[in-house]
């Protein structure tokens, strides 16, 4: 009893201290689990609002940003304590959302309403909602931070939003179920997922003219069951890591060229990632099978699976 | 050859979409959603009464849906109802939605399908089946200008024997109801078997004109007492009279399947994977209600439309069929792959949910079911089945 005691002080002594953390949020458990880069081992399970999908700390990681959908709000924690400290106005079902440069402002899509939210996180006010298409989803905005991406999962479009006026100032049809968008890092290339199309499709920023589709060919995977979802580029942005869902693989792609290098098999249901802050390691969140995959990036090799809680989805690297 | 140049014209009008997205070009689309109201046979329970907007509340939604993308292309939907009561002529009403509208959404039994796809008026209609199920539609009664949403009695069929195998519930014992319905199920059932090496042990006809709320635990047991050694009571009673009382009251413990039980569905209110549990809800705010197939088949109707609407920037009946029936069409019908339309027969392919009212037993087709085109096309009519000719240009 006394040992056991003492090892749970030393934990709760160790672990805010600790090194670089992996913060996954489990849709089906209403739990975050932190995971140690060094140990690779969950070393905290905190507790959140109702379903927590997308998840994004502040620019100084002194706050986390959770959207609980089915609680209908965006909750701010506090990441040494695992405090909730308040909510943010979200509008009904946040799924995903960015944080703008100005490290201020949360786009939020509201997947149930057709809507993308901003709110000002110091505020704590609503600042504007933009009409997007069925259930939006994927997230994005530029470096520069003057153009936000909603892409919308029915409505199969990447919406282009100036972020000056909070209003759309261009749609791109891409294929069926779009899911995740990421601008390249100086800004000219937006990159989108397509799960049911089975697609990536990369668009030139200036003209949002539509450059390169992506697509994927795993080896003893139907071509159905290949839907490309969560994607990230590597520091030097040669290379983009792209989850392909319920095919159990990621696909390495070059992102000069286009071409797909290599794919690794992961967990069941690949969803989302994020790279270890200095990038030698991605942790990709893999749903159905309950755990996250953890990839090195320079041997493009799995090399261990950590068990997490039930669903996880997001994934957030904290230094 | 006129295939050939359609097509290309298609790609062109795609690309211009895609490079363009900020040109709007306005299109109006018509579409018009026409029933023949059916007095529903007497059932034992009244516990389920069928919604009096069933199919009708999807067409809706899809209308929803494709009116929030179409805001964004300039493209503006239109939903009329056209609705032949019980005894009423049909014809009458597909008339006056022909005379609106050459894109048709319908819900009617097979003959009054017909007879509205063989009107003169609806030569070059694009007409969608979004309720009849009679396998000989997608077969030797195919039309050209009537494509099929909901699944057929066949795919149902298969989907429930690619389970059982799986689950090698090899020998059936087969319930068939009275009502035409049930026969024609029961029939698809015995070809499904026969398909996938099962084997109907015994079978026998619900005939029973007593009140099973009563007595279903005196009498189910002996009915069920005399039949041959069997893994699974499979019922075919599309009506939903009788087959509930068959639960838990079989002599031999035996699992119950069919329209019953474990039931193959084109949709469910249980279906929640697969992104679902979004289209379920927006379902429920319209209707106030679960969807069910009907409702589902009216909405990927409208979807599909909507979908060649903003792919090709087009209205026009032909081209809108053209792209559809084409490679490049893809569905996004929450059901975790793309669905596309038959080329030999119009039949939208689709996974066949195996539900019970609680919750998805499996998803048809199952792994291991091997097709050289799709594994989609191991459910229903394959190609060298069908006696369709009409999509034969």
């Amino acid at each position: 009893m006394r040992s056991l005691a003492l090892v749970l002080m030393s934990l709760a002594f160790v672990a805010p201290v600790s090194a670089a953390e992996i913060w996954v949020s489990n849709e089906k458990d209403d739990t975050i689990s932190v995971i140690d880069v060094e140990t690779l081992e969950v070393v905290r399970t905190i507790p959140t609002g109702e379903r927590p999908r997308g998840i994004t700390f502040s620019k100084d990681y002194s706050r986390l940003y959770i959207c609980a959908s089915d609680s209908d709000t965006v909750q701010v924690m506090d990441p040494e304590t695992g405090e909730i400290l308040h909510n943010l106005p979200s509008g009904e079902d946040p799924e995903q959302f960015v944080l703008h440069p100005n490290d201020r402002h949360l786009y939020i899509a509201n997947e149930d309403d057709a809507i993308t939210t901003v709110v000002d996180t110091e505020t704590r006010k609503v600042i504007a909602q933009i009409d997007v298409g069925i259930e939006p989803e994927g997230m994005a905005v530029s470096p520069d931070g003057k153009i936000v991406i909603t892409t919308s999962e029915t409505t199969n479009m990447a919406h282009w939003i100036d972020t000056e006026s909070q209003s759309i100032f261009a749609n791109s049809l891409v294929d069926s179920r779009p899911r995740h968008a990421e601008f390249t890092k100086g800004g000219s290339e937006l990159w989108v997922s397509s799960e049911i199309g089975g697609t990536v499709t990369v668009f030139k920023v200036e003209d949002q003219a539509e450059v390169a589709k992506i697509r994927f060919e795993v080896q003893g995977v139907h071509a159905d069951r290949v839907q490309p979802v969560g994607f990230e580029f590597t520091e030097d942005e040669k290379r983009v890591f792209i989850a392909l869902g319920p095919s159990n693989h990621v696909a390495v792609v070059n992102a000069e060229t286009y071409e797909v290098e290599d794919y690794i098999l992961v967990g069941r249901r690949v969803w989302h990632m994020d790279f270890s802050p200095d990038k030698t390691l991605l942790f990709t969140t893999n749903g159905v099978s309950g755990d996250v995959t953890v990839i090195d990036v320079a041997a493009l090799e799995a090399i261990k699976t950590i068990k997490v809680g039930r669903f996880p989805w997001g994934a957030a690297a904290r230094p | 050859m006129i295939r050939a140049l359609s097509l290309s014209a298609i790609m062109m009008l795609v690309a211009a979409v895609t490079i363009a997205p900020a040109a709007l070009a306005q299109v109006e689309i018509r579409i018009a959603f026409v029933e023949q109201q059916i007095d529903p046979p007497p059932t034992l329970s009244n516990l389920d009464p069928l919604p009096d907007d069933l199919g009708r509340a999807g067409a809706e939604l899809g209308l929803e849906d494709n009116a929030t993308t179409g805001r964004f292309l300039g493209h503006n939907y239109a939903l009329t109802v056209h609705s032949a009561g019980s005894g009423e002529d049909f014809l009458v009403a597909a008339r006056q939605a022909l005379s609106e509208t050459a894109l048709l959404v319908v819900k009617a039994p097979a003959e009054a399908l017909l007879a509205l796809a063989d009107l003169p008026e609806a030569a070059d209609a694009l007409i969608f089946n979004t309720s009849e199920q009679a396998t000989r539609l997608r077969a030797a009664d195919c039309r050209a200008n009537l494509l099929h949403s909901i699944t057929s009695y066949a795919m149902r069929a298969d989907a429930l024997a690619q389970f059982m195998s799986k689950k090698r519930w090899t020998d059936w014992a087969l319930i068939e109801g009275v009502h035409p319905d049930d026969a024609a199920f029961a029939e698809a059932l015995r070809a499904s078997a026969g398909k996938f090496g099962l084997r109907i042990a015994d079978e026998k006809a619900w005939v029973f004109d007593a009140d099973m709320r009563r007595n279903a635990a005196q009498e189910v047991p002996l009915f069920t007492q005399a039949l041959e050694d069997h893994d699974v009571l499979v019922v075919a009673d599309e009506l939903g009279d009788f087959g509930r009382y068959l639960l838990y009251n079989t002599w031999e413990p035996r699992p119950v399947a069919g329209s019953e039980g474990v039931a193959p569905r084109a949709w469910s209110g249980v279906v929640e994977q697969w992104g679902a549990a979004q289209l379920q809800s927006r379902f429920a705010d319209l209707a106030g209600r679960r969807m069910l197939s009907e409702d589902y088949a009216a909405w990927a109707a409208l979807r599909s439309l909507g979908e060649a609407v903003t792919r090709t920037g087009s209205a026009d009946p032909a081209a809108l069929r053209a792209y559809i029936l084409s490679d490049a069409f893809e569905l996004a019908g929450f059901k975790g792959r793309p669905m596309n339309y038959r080329g030999w027969n119009g039949q939208l392919r689709q996974p066949v949910p195996l539900v019970h009212p609680r919750a998805l037993v499996a998803l048809a087709p199952l792994e291991g079911f091997l097709h050289q085109r799709s594994e989609l096309d191991t459910l229903g009519l394959d190609e060298p089945e069908s006696a369709c000719r009409a999509f034969e240009e």
